[in-house]
């Protein structure tokens, strides 16, 4: 018996010769968020396959409430939900068929079914397009019925697999304040994602993956904290002017300043005493630049600060077999080999940057 | 601590009960659902009815009054002749919709969908063949009329024609298990339609649909005796205007069986794998 929601243990799984995920641990207490983050090909949306009983590990274990996903999956998938990056759902049914037909294959009586198919299409304000097939859907209306058809059973675990991801800023907040609601009523969440901002909002604690493997774990202020949380931005008219800045902010602040092309970039991580001598240290030496920003960190400058590599989106690693990519379902059928290099090899030690104490919920 | 003490929104308790004899007793009600949801989808896309119903009678056309002239089947006209191989021919290009339809499920995440849920997983292939044999219905009552119009008659009578239509059915359910097996693996549902063509062009030309087999050289006379195509022509023609039934009718149903207890395991089995 475990006191987590959701429990895995060195789980792997490779296509052919591509490890997917090579060793992930996970544990998740229940009524949390509990955020997966990272790049495309991380390994993201294998873990959550595998969680949900649609994909069989390579090696390892896991288990959500206490059942074992592979031996047990009939009764993980009775209390379970799971919501798709790739909205599943049906396109020529209406938004209301759709849910029905959800809430009979969950063996819920044709009346619970309708009702419950009423009830969520109210919640999630698609009840003018409640008898129009999925088809005529915006992409926002799609995944939120995609969400309301994994909540029609009230599965006390739900997986959200890059939930807002192609949604514009508008459907993505309305889709948080959905997720808050869910987990104030008590429900487990996992959720993948690739946006830091998305995992600081809603998850109480977050693993970063890359190259199937965790890179790092802890609170989102923890990770945050590790690097900083803002990001200086400066752009220089020349590549001299901005080669001559990176040196002279390497001497006053603590942190490594990055440098690419005309752009140089700094974390901050003292508050806005750094910035004002960093910007003096600029002047001093005569060098204006020609636009600045403070901007919050990204997944991108979580990576670099963690593993010294970028997230890895422009990667080759990125469009491989088992990626958090659609073609992943077809790298799995044997004798179908779609992607056949490899991806780069992971980085040498995980590096947590963050572990605490497990007890606290 | 256990599971049940976690702070569960309501429902969860009363699934508990998911052991793997009840949910046998779950089979029939999921491929309803499932067929349901796939003879929705039928009856949301006219056009593609429509344009799939548009080739058979072309060919019913072509053979009738182009190449017709030219046949003389002993005995019979050549409407007569034609029609039983007609029937024949449309289900079996039409297995390419039991294709196409598991293939778009599959790529488009439903499956993944479906097998998130506590659902019975082969309700999905179940569900698939029965809606595609709802559907042979309706092409089977198509194609009566229109070989009606072009001076088909049933020459036995009402009951060997309903049983003629059942064999049909029987035997184009029997022919889906293949397509099962294509949909779930070409890489996408154009491919899959790809993969059906070559498989049943030759199965249905070099049979007993369009010309009497005697009419072939020797080499192909006795590939086209025997196979499953010509079997079900030559029950089905048997039941509709007349001849020894027995044999042809007997041949047909051991095709069948043969067809159903080789692919609906591997269909199984290629589903199951899917997930490995």
């Amino acid at each position: 018996m475990t006191e987590f929601a959701i429990e895995a243990v060195g789980l792997t799984k490779d296509f052919g010769d591509v490890k997917a995920l090579a060793g992930v641990d996970l544990e998740v207490a229940p009524g949390t968020v509990f955020g997966l983050l990272g790049p495309n090909g991380a390994g993201k949306t294998t873990a959550v396959r595998i969680l949900t009983t649609v994909l069989a590990p390579t090696g390892g274990h896991a288990s959500v409430l206490g059942h074992d996903v592979v031996r047990e999956a009939a009764a993980v998938r009775a209390t379970i939900g799971l919501a798709g990056q790739y909205a599943a759902v049906d396109e020529n049914l209406t938004g209301h068929e759709n849910l029905r037909m959800v809430g009979r294959l969950t063996h819920h009586s044709k009346a619970f079914a309708r009702a419950r198919a009423t009830e969520l299409l109210e919640r999630f304000d698609l009840v003018d397009a409640a008898n129009r097939p999925v088809k005529t859907y915006s992409g926002g209306m799609r995944r939120r019925l995609d969400l309301a058809a994994s909540l029609v059973h009230r599965p006390p675990v739900l997986f959200l697999d890059e939930p807002t991801t192609g949604l514009d800023p508008r459907s993505r907040i309305e889709l948080w304040k959905v997720i808050e609601e869910l987990v104030r009523e008590g429900t487990t969440v996992l959720l993948t994602t690739q946006y830091l901002e998305e995992a600081d909002r809603l998850a109480a604690r977050v693993s970063v993956v890359d190259h199937g493997r965790v890179i790092a774990h802890g609170t989102p202020a923890e990770l945050k904290a590790t690097m900083g949380s803002t990001v200086l931005a400066l752009t220089f008219d020349e590549p001299s002017q901005a080669a001559q800045a990176a040196g002279i902010l390497e001497r006053s602040a603590s942190k490594r300043p990055r440098l690419d092309g005309t752009d140089v970039e700094l974390i901050v991580d003292g508050g806005t005493g750094v910035v004002i001598d960093a910007l003096r240290a600029l002047g001093d030496a005569d060098l204006e630049p020609a636009t600045m920003a403070l901007r919050e960190p990204s997944l991108d400058d979580v990576f670099l600060s963690i593993t010294g590599h970028r997230a890895s989106l422009d990667e080759p690693g990125a469009d491989e077999p088992g990626a958090d990519e659609p073609g992943a379902d077809t790298a799995v059928s044997p004798g179908d080999p779609k992607g056949t290099t490899a991806p780069s090899p992971p980085p040498d030690s995980p590096r947590h940057v963050a572990t605490t104490s497990r007890g606290a919920s | 601590m256990t599971a049940t003490a976690l702070p569960l929104p309501a429902a969860a308790d009363q699934r508990g009960a998911t052991d793997h004899g009840s949910r046998l007793s779950w089979i029939i009600p999921d491929t309803i659902t499932i067929t349901w949801r796939n003879l929705k989808a039928y009856g949301r896309n006219p056009d593609s009815i429509f344009f799939s119903s548009v080739q058979p009678i072309m060919f019913v056309v072509l053979f009738r009054y182009v190449f017709g002239g030219a046949i003389h089947p002993p005995g019979v006209t050549y409407a007569n002749y034609l029609m039983p191989g007609i029937y024949v021919q449309t289900l079996g290009f039409g297995v390419m919709a039991t294709s196409i339809g598991l293939s778009e499920d599959l790529h488009k995440g439903l499956i993944e969908r479906f097998r998130s849920l506590p659902m019975v997983d082969s309700a999905v292939l179940l569900g698939r063949t029965a809606a595609d044999s709802v559907r042979n219905i309706c092409v089977i009552v198509l194609l009566t009329v229109v070989g009606y119009l072009v001076g088909f008659r049933v020459l036995t009578g009402l009951l060997p024609f309903l049983a003629a239509c059942a064999l049909l059915l029987f035997f184009g359910w029997s022919l889906m298990w293949g397509a099962v097996i294509i949909g779930l693996t070409a890489s996408s549902s154009e491919t899959a339609q790809l993969m059906v063509f070559p498989l049943l062009f030759p199965l249905t030309f070099a049979s007993s649909a369009f010309v009497p087999v005697a009419t072939m050289p020797g080499w192909l006379q006795g590939f086209a005796r025997n196979q499953p195509i010509s079997a079900a022509v030559d029950a089905t023609r048997a039941l509709m205007i007349g001849g020894p039934t027995a044999e042809p009718v007997m041949k047909t149903l051991i095709w069948s069986c043969a067809l159903i207890a080789v692919l609906i395991p591997l269909s199984v089995h290629r589903f199951s794998r899917i997930s490995a």
